[in-house]
This record gives structure tokens, C-alpha cells and sequence, in this order.
């Protein structure tokens, strides 16, 4: 048979389809998800520089991801913009979605990863630190992070010693949010103290208002309501010791914290709509419920951003409608806060990356956003004057005068376990809240549970 | 998609010429472009030649589909024997793991319940629809209705039905319906919600309440309400007092022991506190029987006449009063409809699949019943059948390869459905209404992050849609043979 001189054309056509395969598969991996959005801040030309101390990078590049989008993005993209206006460095900001370890993984295992990531959870420092995929941030943004924050923040950013990250913003998750008119209605005062405000709870239940309203479909207000009972009730070692697995969820303390726990979520008086309503709501909802035209309840717990909920979804105002106490203190415990923060972290060690790093570690970046509000942060040289309301400067006070401060317990478990709807932890408490007498069988199925996230 | 490679392909030309070769019915004017037949028209075999330029034009789908289907097939396999990160080899771990995970073993009830369910009950609803709307004057206008939500989003979809569903009948639609109609002959009572103040001395008869304690013919009883939300508060209700004492009757009031501001004091009709009228109350001797009832005045009072010397009785604040309202259906809960299961949520999210499929099981049916000749059906109904035989012994025998296609493709969708279980469930109930496609995606990245586990996952959801497949080529190769 005569070969055809379609062989080689044969050839040429498999290698043009090749290439167009290849290159729809990088485009895909590069552009990682629909979510994603991109916005560049041009950094050339600009001269002026505010702070002394910035280097001159102009011509390099920097490119930030982070969970952020909308409007923290926007006031983000301010301290981006000063930074960028300082230095002359061109900054492209990239918001990758909620999933950001899925999308840094991705770029990590592509090769192209962000020079610096803002990441929302604790743990997933420790994480890309143990895979080697994060850089030491270097002795200037050493220095600025001792200066500038209490020490647990440097703790909270190194694995095994070595300085991973920036504190840039963190959250107080030791907030609860209540209805001021009802709680005149019904004559009930702020409590501290943990008796005072099951008394303060009854007596708005006694005005006809079923106090306390829980956003139990989502597992995540679960989680944080236990965290703050039992760093009160078991204190902060063994609260590290439960959150490394290094005590079993079956241990005295966690159902000692459970049986106070349900002093609220067992009794129908307290329990707003009751356990139906409580699991059926998630926590907008479960807000909206405390804070809306006609409200069904009057405190919610929360962290400070409930604050940016009621503003958007409620016609009730943060500081005269709405306002917060700090999580009453449980048989004496000192003032204890939970809560979170989004840690800047290096993922590709160039000059204009370490400088933005140590930028973030400087007051003068915070204040940018914090005077924007809807931001508190953990440095502590920033200027509490800054703070644009009452209400953000009493959350960032509470924060800076708490004695005890620990991260969002979940999030520094396994996510299977602290962070995955229908599993774990998040999957026990709706259990416990739908059966707060059960707490023998749910510790018990919690300890399994986590007992095989952590591998043990 | 899978089923697209149900196509003959090139392997068509190996058949032998077939001259009483009939295009089926099922598939009117079928493309005598197909290698078979052109070989007939042409009267020759395909040589060497033709078939490497056969090859050269299908290697761009073949690569495409190597790159994209076949390789991530082979890898997902390949995978899944792997640990969490993917670099130790583990066996079998993966999928005893799978088998033993009280998820998994839900997400397989769940399908279970899907795959009987709801393929079967959206083919006889479009069965419905398009034999029902070939009969009525606005059929088209009424098919395009019911075929809309094909052409919205499953996710829009997913947050429409979410909505829908909510448990409150403030915010959720069926439950708004729901508690409205039941509204008519439901009559809940004026003091739902409330409770005596002193509810240790109470017995919770849920609804109602009764005293612990006994009192005798003399007796005055001062019940203290509280909970009751201040615009339940009766119009008519005035300022309570406590009423004197009644040879051989008990008296007593029963009023609302809160003052705005919380200025009174607990137990003690302060100035401003209104009784609660209208209220049944009962006297309830030892053997469990009424000696005596009445009804309190507006303020707040009552006389229970007829007590006899000596007699001790309990108080009952009669249930009618504390009748609940009732609040509908939580219909994304995790109560099971029946002993073994499933939740009711799964039932909730068929439904929203019924909402959006019927309409494409019914365009599909009404193609076929269009393309059935009437005459069959006439001559039935000249030899005197009912409507219900000639549907039954005619329509639906004819009907039948088409509704299989409807049914199958049903069975495929339904085995991967995802979307829907992702929104339409709040965080409590997912889990609940789990099935293997979102096991799937929770476990290799929604928050589980094991790719093993999860290819695990893929390889057995993928052996599942295989028997389907295989039989909807069958039944395709029965069809054109």
C-alpha cells in the first residue's frame, strides 16, 4: 500500500490539537475559578512617598490573593493602593472565593503561586508552613511584629519558631448582639457573669419575647457558642489541649461546658422559635430575627461582624438599636475572647513581597482600613481614634484588654471536623442542640469523629 | 457525557449489507448518511484509504476526548488508591473506608430513594401533561409553562425552592399556603406561647396548665401569666383585681404579671396590669373530672361556683386557651417520613426536582405522541375502548420506547444530582439529605479534602451509572437494528 502523505499532516494536525488542548488547560488552571476577580493597581509614576521607610520597587510586581471580596476587597484595595503609590511596586489583587486553600493549592501545585496570600484560617498557616510552601518573613518584619503586637500574635504566626506571618486583621468572636428597645421593654440590663444573663434572659422571656435566637443551621455559630462557654468553663490550656485533640471530646470539661450551654439551648423559655426554628435558621436569619421590623427575639450571639449584618439587612442601627456585651464571664473567668484573623503570609520570596509583608505590620497600613471600618485589628499601635464608631472601637478594646485571647476553635481542626457541614463538630452541636439532654451519646460520637480527623 | 459515545462510530462499516434494513419507527427519518447504508448507495467497500481519513477527521474529538474524558477516568481509578495526599499507595483503604462511613451508607438510601423515586414520578407527570394538554384549547401556552423552569439555572432553581421551603410561613411559600388553609378551621388559642410565672407550681399539660396544689370552696387564686407577647394582649382586657373571697365557690384572677420596663414586681398585681379574659378554668376534683368551670372577666377574674364543703380541686387553665398555632411543615428537616427513611428534606428537594424535569419528560412525551398516527387510536375507539383502555392499551404501548428514553435519561440525572442537595438544604439537614455526587465533592473539597477517598467515591458512582449506560445502548442498538 502507498503511504499517504496525510501521515505528516496527520502528525502537524495532532500537534495543533495538542497545543490547543494544553493551552485550554492552562487557561483553566490559570483563571482557577468563575469567582475570582482581579483588580491591578498601577503603581508607575508615582513619586510621592508618605512613608520614609518604604524602598523604592518600582518595576517589580506583587500579586496579593485573599478571600475578600465586594467591599472589604474595596477597602483593601486602599492600603494596596498606598502601598503601591508608596513604593512604586504595581500590586494585582486576586480574590480567590471562599475556598482559598483549595485555589492556593492549586497555583502552589501549578508552581505559580501568589507572592503574598492573606489567609483566613490559623490552621492553614501551619499547613503550608509544614509543606514547605511558605517563606520566613524575615528579621525587619520581625522586629515591626514585636514591636507593634502583644506577643501571642508572633506565637500565633510561627510554626516551630519560625515567623510564617503578619496579623493583619482579626476578628472578636466573644460578642453578643442585643435588641436595646426589647431590653428596655422588659427592664433587663447588660449582663457579666453568666447566672446574670440567664436571670437578664428570663425576665425578656417573661415580657413575651423568647430572648435568645440561634442561627443553628449553620454549624459554625454552634461551634462558637461552645468555644466561648468552655474556654470559660475549662480555661485556656485545656481549650488548646481539646483544639489539638490532646484531650478526648468525651472529658468532663467538654459536658460540664455543654450542661451550661444548655442552660440556653434546653430551655424552651430561652430558646427562640425553639429547636425547629434554631436549626432551620442560618445565622443572617438568625440576626435578622433580633434585629428586623417585628423581632421574634432580642440577643444573639455572634462575632463583631453581626454588626455589618444588621446594617445591611435590618432597618435597626449598630450603636443606638443594636448594641453588644462582651460574652459574660462563666463562674469567674477572666476576661476571655475568641476569636479569628487573617494572617498575611509569604508565599514567593521577592523584595516588593517582603516589603508589602512588612508594610502590613505597620499601624499606618491598618489605619488605612480601620478608618474605614468594618476592620479591627489586632496591632496594637494602631490608634483607637481611627476607629470610625463607638461600637468598632469597644470590639477592638474588648480584643486589646482581653487577658486571654485563642483563635476560633475549628478552625484549627481538621476541616472534616471543624469546618464541614453534616460532620464533625458542626454536625454534634446541631445534634446537641436538637437533644441538649443527650450529651453523653453526642461527646461520644464527637470524640470518634475527631479521633479520626486528627488520624488518632 | 458518556451517552454521546453511544453513537455507532466507524465500526458500522464492519456490518454486513442488510437489505431489509428498517428505519425505526421511534427514530423518524433516520440520516441515510450512515456508513452502512452509504455503502449501499455507493456499492462499494471502504478501503484503507478512506478509513485513515475517517481516522484523520475523528483525532481531534478522539485526543479532546482521550485528554478530557478517558485519562481522568484512568486517573480517578488510579487515585483512588491513594492516600489523602496522594503519594502513598493504600489498597483497598480507600474504599473500605468508603463503605464504612455512616455518610456514605446515607448518601446510598438517599440515591435509592431518588433513583425509585423520582425518574418514575416525572415520567408519569409528563405523561399526564402531554396526553392532557393535547386535548385543551391553550395546550402549547400550557406546555410552555410547565417546561420553563428547564430553561432557569438548577442553582436559581435550588435557591428558588430553598426559599420555598423555608420552615417560617412568614418567609417560606409552602408553608404560607399551608398554615393559610389551615388557618380556616384552625383556631389557635389567644394565649398561645404564655406560661404561669411560678411554673414550678404548674403542671405543663402542653397545651394548658394545671395547679399542683389543691384549694377548697373559700379559696381565692391569684395565677400569674408571663410570656405573652404584648400584642396578643386582648383589646377588652382591663386592670386586674383580685376578686373576694366566695362561700362554696373558689374564685381567683388570672392576669398578666409584667409591667413595660419591668417596673413591677413578680407575684403582685402592680398598677397597670391588666387580667386576661376570656380564659377557661376548670376545676378538677381527684378522680381527673370537672367539678366546675368558667371563664374569666375582662379583668381577669373568675368564680367557680359550686364547689363542695370539703372539696380539694386542682386549677386548670384549660388547653383551648394555649392551643398552638400551627406553623406548617419544616420541610427541609431531618425528621424521617417513615420509620426507616428518608428525611423529610429529600422528599422536599424530589419535589423541586419534579418542578424542573416533568416539563422535559413532558415536551419529550408530547414529541412522541405527536409523531403517533391517530388512526390506531380512532380504530380503538370505533370498536368501542374508553378513553381510559385507549390510553392504557394503545397510547402507552406506543408510547413506550420514548418514555424508556425519558425515563433512563431521568435515571442518569438522578444519579449524579449534585446542585440542588448543595442549596436547597440549610447546614442541619444536609447531611441528611446527602447523596453520593455531594459525598463526592464535600469529601475531596468541600472542607474534607481527601482526593482518594473522594476518587473512591467517583469510581463507585461511576460504576453505578455504568449498568445504565450500557442499557441505554442496547436499547439504542435494538432501536436502529
Amino acid at each position: 500500500m502507498k503511504k499517504y502523505h496525510v501521515k505528516p499532516r496527520g502528525a502537524r494536525f495532532f500537534l495543533v490539537v495538542l497545543i490547543a488542548v494544553v493551552a485550554m488547560i492552562a487557561a483553566a488552571c490559570s483563571s482557577s475559578s468563575d469567582t475570582t476577580t482581579t483588580q491591578e493597581t498601577g503603581g508607575e509614576g508615582s513619586t510621592t512617598t508618605a512613608a520614609g521607610s518604604m524602598p523604592d520597587l518600582s518595576g517589580q510586581s506583587v500579586e496579593v490573593a485573599a478571600v475578600w471580596s465586594g467591599n472589604e476587597q474595596a477597602n483593601f484595595q486602599k492600603v494596596l493602593d498606598q502601598f503601591a503609590s508608596d513604593t512604586g511596586a504595581s500590586v494585582t489583587f486576586t480574590s480567590t472565593g471562599d475556598d482559598i486553600a483549595t485555589v492556593l493549592g492549586t497555583s502552589i501545585e501549578g508552581g505559580s503561586p501568589p507572592t503574598v496570600a492573606i489567609l483566613p484560617q490559623p490552621g492553614l498557616l501551619n499547613e503550608l508552613a509544614s509543606k514547605g510552601s511558605l517563606t520566613d518573613i524575615g528579621p525587619i518584619a520581625g522586629d515591626l511584629v514585636d514591636q507593634n503586637y502583644a506577643p501571642v500574635w508572633r506565637d500565633l504566626g510561627s510554626v516551630d519558631g519560625t515567623l510564617y506571618g503578619v496579623w493583619f486583621k482579626a476578628a472578636n468572636k466573644s460578642t453578643v448582639w442585643y435588641n436595646t428597645q426589647l431590653f428596655d421593654d422588659a427592664g433587663a440590663t447588660v449582663p457579666a457573669t453568666w447566672d446574670d444573663f440567664l436571670t437578664q434572659a428570663k425576665k425578656i422571656s417573661d415580657s413575651g419575647i423568647t430572648p435568645v435566637s440561634v442561627g443553628g443551621a449553620d454549624g459554625w455559630t454552634l461551634t462558637d457558642w461552645f468555644e466561648n462557654v468552655y474556654l470559660r468553663t475549662a480555661g485556656p490550656d485545656m481549650y488548646d489541649q481539646l483544639t489539638t485533640n490532646d484531650i478526648q471530646w468525651t472529658d468532663q470539661s467538654v459536658k460540664d461546658a455543654l450542661s451550661k450551654l444548655a442552660d440556653v439551648f434546653g430551655d424552651p423559655a430561652l430558646l427562640s422559635g425553639g429547636v425547629d426554628t434554631a436549626l432551620q435558621n442560618g445565622f443572617v436569619p438568625s440576626v435578622t430575627r433580633v434585629f428586623g421590623d417585628s423581632p421574634e427575639a432580642a440577643i444573639v450571639y455572634e462575632g463583631d461582624f453581626v454588626a455589618g449584618v444588621i446594617s445591611d439587612e435590618t432597618n435597626s442601627v449598630v450603636g443606638t438599636d443594636a448594641l453588644f456585651f462582651a460574652f459574660p464571664s462563666i463562674d469567674g473567668s477572666e476576661p476571655s475572647v475568641v476569636g479569628g484573623g487573617d494572617v498575611a503570609v509569604l508565599l514567593d520570596d521577592t523584595p516588593a513581597g517582603q516589603a508589602l509583608i512588612q508594610y502590613l505590620a505597620t499601624p499606618e497600613a491598618a489605619e488605612i482600613w480601620a478608618s474605614n471600618g468594618g476592620f479591627v485589628s489586632p496591632n496594637k499601635a494602631v490608634d483607637p481614634a481611627v476607629y470610625p464608631d463607638d461600637i468598632t472601637r469597644q470590639i477592638a478594646t474588648e480584643l486589646a484588654g482581653a487577658t486571654v485571647f485563642r483563635f476560633d476553635m475549628s478552625d484549627l481542626q481538621p476541616p472534616e471536623f471543624g469546618g464541614t457541614p453534616g460532620q464533625g463538630s458542626w454536625a454534634g452541636l446541631q445534634d446537641f442542640l436538637a437533644h441538649p439532654t443527650e450529651i453523653d451519646r453526642i461527646t461520644q460520637e464527637m470524640a470518634d469523629a475527631a479521633n479520626k480527623a486528627f488520624g488518632g | 457525557m458518556p451517552e454521546d459515545l453511544a453513537s455507532p462510530g466507524p465500526q458500522g462499516s464492519q456490518r454486513a449489507p442488510d437489505a431489509t434494513q428498517v428505519v425505526s419507527e421511534a427514530r423518524p427519518g433516520g440520516e441515510p448518511e450512515r456508513p452502512a447504508e452509504l455503502e449501499q448507495i455507493t456499492g462499494r467497500r471502504f478501503g484503507g484509504r478512506e478509513i485513515a481519513i475517517g481516522l484523520i477527521f475523528l483525532l481531534p474529538a478522539l485526543i479532546v476526548l482521550g485528554a478530557i474524558v478517558v485519562y481522568p477516568i484512568f486517573f480517578t481509578v488510579w487515585r483512588s488508591f491513594y492516600d489523602r495526599l496522594g503519594d502513598t499507595f493504600i489498597g483497598l483503604d480507600n474504599y473500605r473506608e468508603m463503605f464504612t462511613r455512616p455518610s456514605t451508607l446515607i448518601s446510598i438510601k438517599n440515591m435509592v430513594i431518588w433513583v425509585v423515586v423520582a425518574p418514575f414520578v416525572a415520567t408519569v407527570l409528563g405523561l399526564m401533561f402531554a396526553v392532557l394538554t393535547e386535548r385543551i384549547a391553550l395546550g402549547t401556552a400550557f406546555k410552555t409553562i410547565i417546561f420553563l423552569p428547564m430553561a432557569v439555572s438548577f442553582l436559581a432553581s435550588g435557591v428558588i425552592f430553598r426559599l420555598a421551603f423555608e420552615a417560617s410561613p412568614e418567609r417560606g411559600l409552602a408553608n404560607a399556603m399551608l398554615t393559610t388553609v389551615a388557618s380556616v378551621w384552625q383556631h389557635p388559642g389567644p394565649y398561645r406561647d404564655s406560661r404561669p410565672s411560678d411554673t414550678a407550681n404548674f403542671e405543663n399539660l402542653d397545651p394548658g396548665f394545671q395547679t399542683m396544689s389543691t384549694f377548697g370552696s373559700g379559696d381565692v387564686v391569684k395565677v400569674a401569666m408571663v410570656a405573652l407577647p404584648t400584642d396578643r394582649v386582648p383589646h377588652q382586657a382591663a386592670l386586674a383585681r383580685i376578686p373576694s373571697t366566695e362561700a362554696g365557690a373558689i374564685t381567683g384572677v388570672v392576669w398578666l404579671d409584667f409591667s413595660k420596663g419591668g417596673a413591677g414586681q413578680p407575684g403582685v398585681i402592680d398598677p397597670n396590669e391588666v387580667g386576661l379574659p376570656d380564659m377557661a378554668v376548670r376545676a378538677i376534683d381527684r378522680s381527673g373530672s370537672a367539678v366546675s368551670s368558667a371563664k374569666t372577666m375582662p379583668d381577669g377574674t373568675f368564680t367557680l361556683a359550686g364547689i363542695p364543703p370539703g372539696e380539694q380541686v386542682k386549677i386548670e387553665l384549660a388547653p383551648q386557651s394555649f392551643k398552638p398555632k400551627w406553623q406548617g411543615i419544616i420541610w427541609l428537616g431531618t425528621r424521617p417520613v417513615t420509620p426507616i427513611g428518608p428525611a423529610i428534606v429529600t422528599i422536599s428537594i424530589i419535589i423541586a426536582f419534579l418542578w424542573i424535569w416533568a416539563g422535559f419528560a413532558m415536551m419529550l412525551i408530547a414529541a412522541g405522541l405527536s409523531s403517533m398516527p391517530e388512526e390506531v387510536q380512532e380504530a380503538a375507539r370505533v370498536d368501542g375502548a374508553t378513553e381510559w383502555q385507549v390510553f392504557r392499551r394503545v397510547t402507552v404501548p406506543l408510547l413506550w420506547p420514548v418514555l424508556m428514553v425519558v425515563l433512563v435519561t431521568l435515571v442518569i440525572n438522578v444519579l449524579k444530582i449534585f446542585d440542588l442537595i448543595l442549596i436547597i438544604p440549610p447546614g442541619s439537614s444536609q447531611a441528611d439529605a446527602n447523596v453520593i455526587a455531594l459525598e463526592l465533592w464535600r469529601v475531596s473539597f468541600g472542607g474534607g479534602r481527601d482526593q482518594g477517598l473522594g476518587s473512591a467515591l467517583g469510581v463507585f458512582l461511576f460504576l453505578l451509572v455504568v449498568p445504565v449506560i450500557f442499557f441505554n445502548i442496547r436499547r439504542f442498538r435494538s432501536d436502529e437494528g
